[in-house]
């Protein structure tokens, strides 16, 4: 994987759509330099159009957030922590303790997505490859995704974008995969800090990087990766520097189907009280 | 506006400290923000819904209890008002309701793709599909019932008018209690903190607001009779209630929306409208004036809901509380 150059998994044919094998993104901010080359190829390749160009004064990001025109979003991350094993005091280079951390978000193509149990088009589903794909022909844009994705990925395209009231997010470049190429933003990561491969082999690659950069200072680097919740496991997940919440990723996300049962019950409850309070009604008091 | 004294202080501040933090000062080699969360933004999505959606609650719990008041009425010989409900569910759940939801979809035209599949895990698609069969049963039912109440054909026809008018106006009231109830399910099962930490007590509220709403509107039409009286003691005691378990069943930032900003003056204004107001108004025998105190209840209240989930979708330590503090049980 990485260090191998050309014959890394990033650049490699691969037939995982036609073995259907299960594939994910790994991606580490350790390596990341923030240059947004993921966010400029997704866009290129999909054809995503632009949503503005405004500055946000947040460090370098000036993109926000993941929506329905932005796939990818490098997020940018000022903190007055250590990073790995920097030498703070007033001997060293640094008086006061500060990294900057760069994370390449995207949509976590969930183990039980939200989005896709909410859709009531069916125009949400799974691949061949496990992740969820918004077939934009059949959505109509009534924008439940948008409430339940528990890490509001997904959003509907406002007017005038081209293509607007459908909803939208990261594809996980099914049309590339289906002719054995990889994903747009892992093939042009430089410095494979977004890799693209087998889950299984991902997850074990995951905790290796993990436990290497432990080993070297990285005192608060985990993976990412919400298994314990209902969400059960992403397919698209990180290695994080801290806490989840510093990137603006939910510590415990949970699919919103699980509410569905008390919600349905009080609602059921309440259509046969007003039955009975109705029949009471006219039988008492008429 | 900075005056020479502000700028003399900015020196001090920057001699003395070496950064000056103030409003627009964050840029690169600047304090480090400290907003909750990622740069202080939005962990999940708030609502694109606009107002169609608060309107559609409005008006399909109307219809849906509407064709329960028809049934009781039916079932008790009140002819006139059993056909005014029907009206009413008629227009409100298979005119008004399927208008506004379209006008909402991002893709007007694409709308019937809502019944493409049938989704018993998204109360959207459920929705879709109760709407369908809901209209599917009031417009039969009423035309039944109007061609029997008019006594248009003879003999074993009207009879079996009669039949038909009762089969369809039962299954109305059947859909229609779902169409009033669904809507809480709906924004209930979602991932904005406000409403789903609240998914028991919404469909309650949605559908006694329904049925108070109903018997309301009949009650302005002129059919002051004595179950609508009842009904609307009931509806407005239950919202009475649900008031004062919302105002207990508080948890801190994670459903802050519903008691903070503008949204929970909504919330407040609307529930106090249909709640007590309405049942004080509806004991001193102010029987109009509680009955518009309750639409108006109604209505803002929905639109409240609306309004609380786009200030909680926008908020990330509401997000962070809700999942840091309540576990959940599946």
């Amino acid at each position: 994987m990485i260090g191998e150059g050309i014959k890394s998994t990033n650049q490699r044919k691969h037939s995982y759509v036609q073995d259907r094998v299960e594939v994910g993104f790994f991606t580490d901010p350790s390596v990341c330099i923030g240059c947004k080359a993921c966010e400029v190829a997704c866009k290129e390749w999909n054809q995503v159009p632009d949503d503005g160009f405004t500055w946000t004064g947040n460090s370098y990001d000036n993109t926000g957030h993941l929506g329905a025109s932005t796939w990818r979003h490098v997020m940018f991350l000022e903190q007055d922590r250590p990073k790995g094993n920097q030498v703070v005091g007033p001997m060293s280079l640094d008086q006061d303790p500060f990294r900057w951390v760069f994370l390449s978000d995207v949509c976590k193509h969930c183990e039980e997505a939200g989005c896709l149990e909410a859709c009531p088009t069916g125009s949400i589903v799974r691949t061949e490859v496990g992740s969820v794909l918004v077939q934009n022909d059949v959505c109509n844009g009534c924008g439940y995704c948008v409430v339940s994705c528990p890490f509001g990925v997904i959003d509907r395209r406002p007017e005038p974008l081209h293509d607007a009231g459908g909803a939208f997010k990261c594809t996980f470049c099914y049309d590339r995969q289906k002719s054995g190429l990889v994903p747009a933003c892992a093939k042009v990561c430089p410095t494979e800090s977004i890799v693209f491969g087998r889950l299984d082999d991902l997850r074990a690659h995951g905790a290796e990087r993990v436990r290497q950069l432990q080993e070297n200072g990285y005192s608060d680097a985990q993976l990412y990766d919400p298994t314990e919740t209902s969400v059960r496991g992403i397919h698209a997940f990180f290695l994080i520097l801290g806490e989840p919440e510093a990137y603006g990723l939910p510590p415990k996300p949970q699919i919103p189907t699980i509410y569905l049962k008390s919600a349905w019950t009080s609602a059921f409850a309440t259509a046969i009280a007003s039955i009975i309070a109705t029949l009471v009604a006219f039988a008492f008091f008429s | 506006m900075t005056s020479e004294q502000r700028l003399e202080q900015l020196r001090e501040k920057a001699w003395q400290e070496g950064v000056v933090p103030g409003r627009g000062v964050d840029v690169v080699g600047g304090p480090i923000p400290r907003r909750p969360g990622y740069y202080g933004q939005p962990v999940v999505k708030p609502p694109v819904w606009t107002w169609e959606i608060p309107l559609y609650f409005f008006f399909g719990g109307i219809a849906g209890m509407s064709a329960v008041i028809a049934t009781g009425a039916a079932i008790f010989h009140h002819v006139d008002l059993a056909r005014a409900a029907m009206w009413l569910a008629a227009i409100a759940g298979a005119v008004l309701s399927p208008i506004l939801l379209i006008m909402d979809l991002g893709r007007p035209h694409l709308f019937l793709n809502m019944l493409r599949v049938f989704k018993h895990r998204s109360a959207m698609s459920m929705g879709a599909w109760i709407l369908s069969a809901f209209g599917a049963c009031a417009v039969p039912g009423l035309i039944a019932l109007e061609l029997h109440a008019r006594q248009i054909f003879p003999g074993p026809l009207d009879q079996l008018l009669r039949i038909a008018a009762g089969v369809f106006i039962l299954g109305a009231a059947v859909f229609g209690t779902l169409l009033a109830t669904y809507t809480g399910v709906l924004i209930g099962a979602t991932a904005i903190p406000a409403w789903f930490l609240h998914r028991t007590l919404l469909p309650i509220h949605f559908g006694t607001a329904g049925l108070g709403s109903a018997a309301a509107i009949l009650e302005l039409v002129g059919h002051r009779i004595a179950a609508l009286n009842f009904l609307g003691f009931y509806a407005a005691a239950v919202e009475t209630g649900l008031l004062i378990w919302l105002s207990a069943n508080k948890h801190g930032a994670a459903d802050r929306a519903i008691h903070e900003h503008g949204s929970g003056w909504l919330i407040r204004i609307g529930e106090i409208l249909n709640g007590p107001l309405a049942l004080v108004l509806r004991f001193f025998a102010f029987i109009p004036l509680a009955a518009i105190s309750f639409l108006l209840g109604a209505l803002i209240s929905r639109i409240g809901w609306i309004a609380v989930g786009k200030v909680s979708g926008s908020d990330p330590e509401s997000v962070f509380a809700a999942e840091r503090s309540s576990p959940v049980e599946l």
